[in-house]
């Protein structure tokens, strides 16, 4: 049996893990709020510009390369992932999702492209001779657009170009606060628009200067925030799952101290009982 | 005098939402300026200031871009990055534009000076709405 100093100190230890998983349990719980927050101040922008990409996509003659399908023989994908570990499967379900799809559609490495947003998604398709075509790093837990911005245009232009054929975002869909499920989106060619809303609205609009050119400036806007909304969506699941990652990491910091005080309070009796015992027996000798 | 209500929504949350008699901005083609009960028009814009009147009194918004969307009682202004008056920061604006000029004049590649070109441009729209609404 470990002797009690060593119990002491293993009891020590582990309530200075438990006030770090306690502390960053907290601090991802008021990240969360906030992301929650940013999140819902999206809504109305992207619930006007869907409204108004479809009504302009339904009207009649309007076409552009973004709603046209043409055949697939590169596939872009774009992967939300975290810069940081420590938040249970987060990281881990988008990767292995992400894989598993490209092993599954792809022969061989020229008919795909990643688009990596976070370094665990970046280090693990490098590391495994996945070729990355953008990457960014570093976005904070708070991100405004301008944050995404850049790579969020380089890639609808790699659409625009022909470079990719079609592009599928791939990230963790915030449900609540315990549960975030990996979700896949296919962003270009942006193919569902028009079906339900489109018709339903009887405004119809003039155009300044024409429905043409009002696409080609909306169209990749409306992609751009689609691909903003992914991210603060994946930004919540990221703090949500991080913040249950910690909640469970100090439950099982209370139930270990737990269990070594229990440990350390049986090593203490039996100690106890034996110098009694020793003393008795010692007693009892010097009598006979 | 009739009003008409006037939103700015950027992708970080709504900018402006009040009632106004005159809203005038730049599109891509030209100066438009929307009076209550105007037709239902959508209208690129380009990285601008947004005038917007009431009784004598004119807001101003530096918007980088985004479009126009009128209907007889409503009008919405999408734009990615959208900042009233007295929310820009004169001092950053300032130093963007410093930056943008130098890169520029190191000449780089065609996109870079692109970019360089457009965030010059933006830079100098908040450093004008800022100025002229003071």
């Amino acid at each position: 049996m470990a002797s009690l100093r060593d119990i002491q100190s293993k009891i020590n230890s582990t309530k200075k893990t438990k006030q770090i998983t306690k502390a960053m349990q907290m601090v991802s719980a008021s990240k969360l709020s906030r992301a929650e927050q940013n999140a819902k101040a999206f809504v109305p922008y992207s619930e006007k510009m869907q409204e108004v990409v479809t009504q302009i996509a339904a009207s009649d003659d309007a076409t552009h390369p973004m709603l046209q399908t043409r055949a697939v023989k590169k596939t872009g994908y774009f992967v939300i992932t975290a810069d940081r570990g420590l938040a249970g499967g987060y990281n881990n379900n988008v990767i292995r999702e992400v894989y598993r799809t490209i092993q599954h559609q792809h022969a061989s490495a020229d008919e795909y492209t990643v688009i990596a947003a976070g370094r665990f998604g970046r280090d693990f398709f490098r590391k495994n001779n996945l070729p990355v075509a953008k990457e960014i790093i570093g976005l904070p837990d708070q991100p405004d657009f301008a944050d995404i911005k850049q790579i969020a245009s380089e890639a609808v232009e790699m659409f625009l170009e022909e470079e990719i054929d079609e592009l599928v975002l791939f990230y963790n869909h915030f449900n609540s606060a315990i549960s975030q499920e990996v979700t896949s989106q296919k962003l270009l060619p942006l193919t569902d628009l028009s079906v339900e809303s489109g018709r339903s609205v009887q405004s119809m609009y003039e155009f300044e200067p024409d429905a043409e050119s009002i696409l080609k400036v909306l169209l990749p806007q409306y992609a751009e925030s689609l691909i903003y909304g992914a991210l603060l969506d994946a930004k919540a699941s990221e703090h949500a799952a991080r913040m249950t990652a910690m909640r469970s990491a100090t439950d099982n910091a209370n139930e270990r101290i737990d269990d070594l005080t229990l440990t350390y309070n049986r090593a203490r009796q039996a100690a106890i009982t034996q110098e009694i015992s020793e003393i008795v027996s010692g007693a009892a000798a010097q009598q006979s | 005098m009739s009003t008409v209500t006037a939103s700015i929504v950027t992708p970080d949350g709504p900018v402006l939402e009040e009632d106004y008699e005159m809203v005038s901005c730049t599109a891509e083609n030209g100066e438009l300026g929307i009076l209550p009960g105007h037709i239902p028009l959508v209208a690129p814009l380009k990285v601008s200031s947004v005038r917007l009147q009431i009784q004598g009194r004119t807001d101003w918004v530096a918007v980088s871009g985004g479009f126009l969307e009128v209907r007889p009682d409503r009008i919405t202004i999408l734009a990615q990055s959208a900042e009233r008056a007295s929310d820009i920061d004169v001092d950053r604006a300032e130093q963007a534009k410093q930056r943008a000029e130098k890169r520029l004049q190191e000449k780089q590649a065609n996109l870079d000076k692109i970019r360089a070109e457009q965030a010059l441009n933006r830079a100098i729209n908040r450093l004008d709405v800022a100025t002229n609404a003071r």
